[in-house]
Parts: C-alpha cells; sequence; structure tokens
C-alpha cells in the first residue's frame, strides 16, 4: 500500500508492506535512519519521534496509521549545520557513548522542553523514563537536559 | 494482509462485520508488539484511529462515556484527574511517555490482562463496558466483560466503543508493584475506594477482575479480606505467596490514604 506522511515538514510517499511499522518504513523506505530500532517493543525510546505533536514509539505505530498525519524525527531538529540546542547540549555534556540511544533521548527531550522549559530532576526523570541507555548511566544525559534547559 | 481505515463508527462496525477475524488497532501497544514479533498475522487489520466517535470522553446524564480511543495521556493531564483519581494514578503508572501517549483503555480491555492497569480502578467505579456491532449496541458490566486470562465477552462482529462509568465521588487511590517506577508489568496492583462502603479491586492476583466491598465500620478486616480475595500463581514476576502479602500491606496503605 501506498502512504504519504508528512515528515519534517515535507511530504513524502512510500509503498509499504501492510504490516510493517512506522519506525521500519522511516528507516528503510524513506531515507530517515536516525531513528533506531533496538528492541521493536516500546521499552526502550530509540525510535522516539513526534506523531502529529505526540511523542510516541515509531516501532508501535502501524506504518498505515501514520498516513495523511506530521512526523517529526530527529532529522528534523537541526537547522542546516546548526544543531538544535538539545543537540548541542548532548554534545557539550558528554552525554553520546555509543549513541545509539541518542536520537530517541534528543526527540524526548526537545519535546520535554518544548512543553516545560524548566522541568524538575523529578519531572525530567519521569519524561525520559521510556528511554534507555545502556552506556552513559544517565548521569550525563541529566547534565545535558538541565544545560539545555539553561540551568547548569 | 490488509488494512483498512474507517472514517466512522457506522463504517467501522460495517467492516467489522464483514470481516470478523480483523484484528481492530488502536494505539498499537499491544498489536504491534505481536505484529514485530511475528506472533500472529491477521489477514486483514482494521484502524480505529480516524474514527473520531471513539476518541475522547464526554458527559452524559450523570454518567460519562470515555471513548474506548481514550489514551493514559488524555487521562492522567486533563480533568478526569479529579473525576477519576484512581483511574488517572493507574494511567500516569503505565508504561512510559510514549505508551501514555498512544495506549487506550478501549485496547486495555480487549487485551483482557489480569495485569491491566485500566481494570481494577475501573471497576470499583461499577464500570460498564459498550459494546457495539451492527446488530445493535449492549452494556457489558466490566466484571462479566473480562471472562478469564486474555479472553473477553466481545462477539467477533463487535467492537468496543466506550466505557460508561458515574463516579461515585468517593476517595480512591491506585497502588502497584514492581521493579522500577516506569514501564513496568505489575507484579500485583490495587484499587482501593472509602465512599458508602469500602471497595477494592487487584491486577496480577486473579485470572478476572474481582470486587470486594465490606462496610466502613470492617475497614479493619478488609487487608486480610482483600488478600483472601486473591487466587494469584507463581510466575516470572513473583510468586503466589508473595503477591498475597503484598495485597494486603497496600490495602493497609491505601486504607490509611482514603480513610485519611
Ligand atoms: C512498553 C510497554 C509497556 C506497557 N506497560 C503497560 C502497563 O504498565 N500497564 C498496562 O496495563 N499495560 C501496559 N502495556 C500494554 C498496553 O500498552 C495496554 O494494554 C494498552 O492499553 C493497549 O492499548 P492500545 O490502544 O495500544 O491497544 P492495541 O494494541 O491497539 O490493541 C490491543 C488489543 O485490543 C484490540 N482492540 C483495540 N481496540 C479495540 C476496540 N475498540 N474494540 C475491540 N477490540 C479492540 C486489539 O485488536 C488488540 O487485541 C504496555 C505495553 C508496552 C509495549
Ligand atoms: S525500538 Fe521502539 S521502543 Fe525500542
Ligand atoms: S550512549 Fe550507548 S546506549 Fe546510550
Amino acid at each position: 500500500m501506498r502512504i504519504t506522511v508528512r515528515i519534517n515538514g515535507d511530504e513524502h510517499q512510500a509503498d509499504c508492506w501492510e504490516g510493517e511499522s512506522l519506525l521500519f518504513a522511516l528507516r528503510e523506505k524513506l531515507g530517515f535512519p536516525g531513528s533506531k530500532n533496538a528492541c521493536e517493543q516500546g521499552e526502550c525510546g530509540s525510535c522516539s519521534v513526534l506523531l502529529d505533536g505526540a511523542l510516541v514509539c515509531a516501532c508501535l505505530v502501524l506504518a498505515a496509521q501514520a498516513d495523511g498525519h506530521d512526523v517529526t524525527t530527529v532529522e528534523g531538529l537541526a537547522e542546516g549545520e546548526t544543531l538544535h540546542a538539545v543537540q548541542q547540549a548532548f554534545v557539550d555534556a558528554g552525554a553520546v557513548q555509543c549513541g545509539f540511544c541518542t536520537p530517541g533521548l534528543v526527540v524526548a527531550t526537545a519535546d520535554l522542553l518544548q512543553r516545560n522549559a524548566s522541568p524538575s530532576d523529578d519531572e525530567i526523570r519521569e519524561a525520559l523514563s521510556g528511554n534507555l541507555c545502556r552506556c552513559t548511566g544517565y548521569a550525563k544525559i541529566f547534565d545535558a537536559v538541565r544545560l539545555a534547559a539553561g540551568k547548569a | 494482509m490488509d488494512v483498512l481505515t474507517p472514517r466512522s463508527l457506522d463504517e467501522a462496525l460495517q467492516l467489522k462485520a464483514e470481516h470478523p477475524d480483523a484484528w481492530p488497532i488502536q494505539g498499537g501497544t499491544d498489536v504491534m508488539v505481536a505484529l514485530n514479533f511475528d506472533r500472529g498475522r491477521p489477514a486483514t487489520m482494521l484502524n480505529l484511529n480516524e474514527v473520531q466517535e471513539l476518541r475522547g470522553w464526554w458527559r452524559g446524564d450523570g454518567s460519562l462515556r470515555l471513548g474506548s480511543g481514550l489514551t493514559y495521556a488524555e487521562i492522567e493531564h486533563g480533568e478526569l484527574r479529579t473525576v477519576l483519581p484512581a483511574l488517572a494514578e493507574a494511567s500516569r503508572t503505565v508504561g512510559s511517555p510514549q505508551i501514555r501517549n498512544r495506549g487506550t483503555i478501549g485496547g486495555n480491555l480487549a487485551t483482557s490482562s489480569p495485569a491491566g492497569d485500566a481494570l481494577p480502578p475501573l471497576l470499583i467505579e461499577d464500570a460498564v463496558v459498550e459494546c457495539a456491532s451492527v446488530r445493535g449496541t449492549r452494556e457489558v458490566p466490566l466484571g462479566d466483560f473480562v471472562t478469564g486470562v486474555k479472553r473477553n465477552a466481545l462477539a467477533a462482529d463487535e467492537l468496543i466503543t466506550a466505557v460508561v462509568v458515574a463516579p461515585s465521588g468517593a476517595a480512591q487511590t491506585f497502588m502497584k508493584i514492581g521493579p522500577r517506577n516506569a514501564m513496568v508489568i505489575a507484579v500485583v496492583s490495587l484499587a482501593v475506594s472509602a465512599g458508602d462502603e469500602l471497595r477494592a479491586s487487584f491486577g496480577s492476583a486473579s485470572p478476572k477482575p474481582v470486587l470486594v466491598t465490606a462496610p466502613r465500620a470492617e475497614a479493619a478486616g478488609f487487608p486480610a479480606q482483600v488478600a483472601g480475595a486473591a487466587t494469584p500463581i507463581d510466575d516470572v514476576r513473583g510468586t503466589r505467596a508473595y503477591r498475597v502479602h503484598a495485597l494486603e500491606v497496600l490495602t493497609r496503605r491505601a486504607l490509611e490514604r482514603v480513610l485519611a
């Protein structure tokens, strides 16, 4: 089936197998490999994208459900060569090791800060509870979120 | 495989009648895991995301209709927080923000898992499940809707359209035990209210939801009564004995909250 999705502001079309996820379609059909596939069961958050402005796991959205809808991926955050404030903060704080969790965490953090410009530590913890990192132990990720929120 | 995407409830019911084997999909947080891991390969999927009649919630005369497509995020952040507080507390414990933005109460009910977090808080409020088909609509009390582990009273041509509930206004709370504060399938969960009588229902401790009630004057014996009504099993998440013990402790703590 053919789906039409507005990704990062531009309309894209792809031919999908009916049972495939939005994550698979983004990575394999639509040319947006930024969202990562780690668990395919909603546990890790590495595939986080915004669907009509809401943070979701792209692995749990049927590609056909995104037909006619808006998706923002990590590729949509930077302005040309200029990183998004959250991306820059992750670099500056050293919050990236292997980097596999980073796209999902960056999207989830951008979503948090857009709704709540100065979150408390507990609010950060709750907002990022669906994103797993196997490398950093989260301390530097916290530093990055506080840095991006202008509180560091 | 075919994906059918109806734009109205009438069309959705018509399609379900024509394709009784079709898998409905709302938030996809249960269905997509099954598809991604090849635990099922339906010939037809029925995508309900575009059916406006199933979204959100609204007030009827004396009762609320919660659309089957109502998400945990909508329950957790909106006015329902004060109207159905135990359901809102339960919603906040579901998965993660990503899961709560997509997962729906209709999906939770249809999955009919003993661990479904929406079930205990809805049962203590006497919720009724509205099941619709081209043949008509029927209202099934939640206690009768779930018939066993992952089994329910839904006919092949039916969809869950709403959950109808008349909020009791009773002091109420929800508690859940698991290894983390997020992303946890309940080892055991509990909803308790104190209105005209004491009411409790639990998750992960019986094949189908059970309602336990007692007069307010019998609060002292209620924790043991609740634990005694549970019929849990030993599994990977906990033992039978732990669950029974935990339910007694949780009920005592819940009563401290709701009788305060
Ligand atoms: C990472 C993760 C964490 C989770 N954590 C929790 C948790 O903490 N607590 C909890 O209770 N659950 C949890 N779940 C399970 C799931 O999120 C819930 O059961 C959720 O409510 C399912 O809703 P959905 O809209 O996503 O359902 P879907 O996946 O769309 O559907 C679920 C089932 O319901 C059927 N269905 C959907 N809508 C209808 C309808 N209108 N009429 C008839 N049948 C219908 C589908 O065919 C399917 O069988 C978790 C899942 C994941 C992936
Ligand atoms: S790949 Fe989607 S949550 Fe892990
Ligand atoms: S940096 Fe490796 S998983 Fe987070």
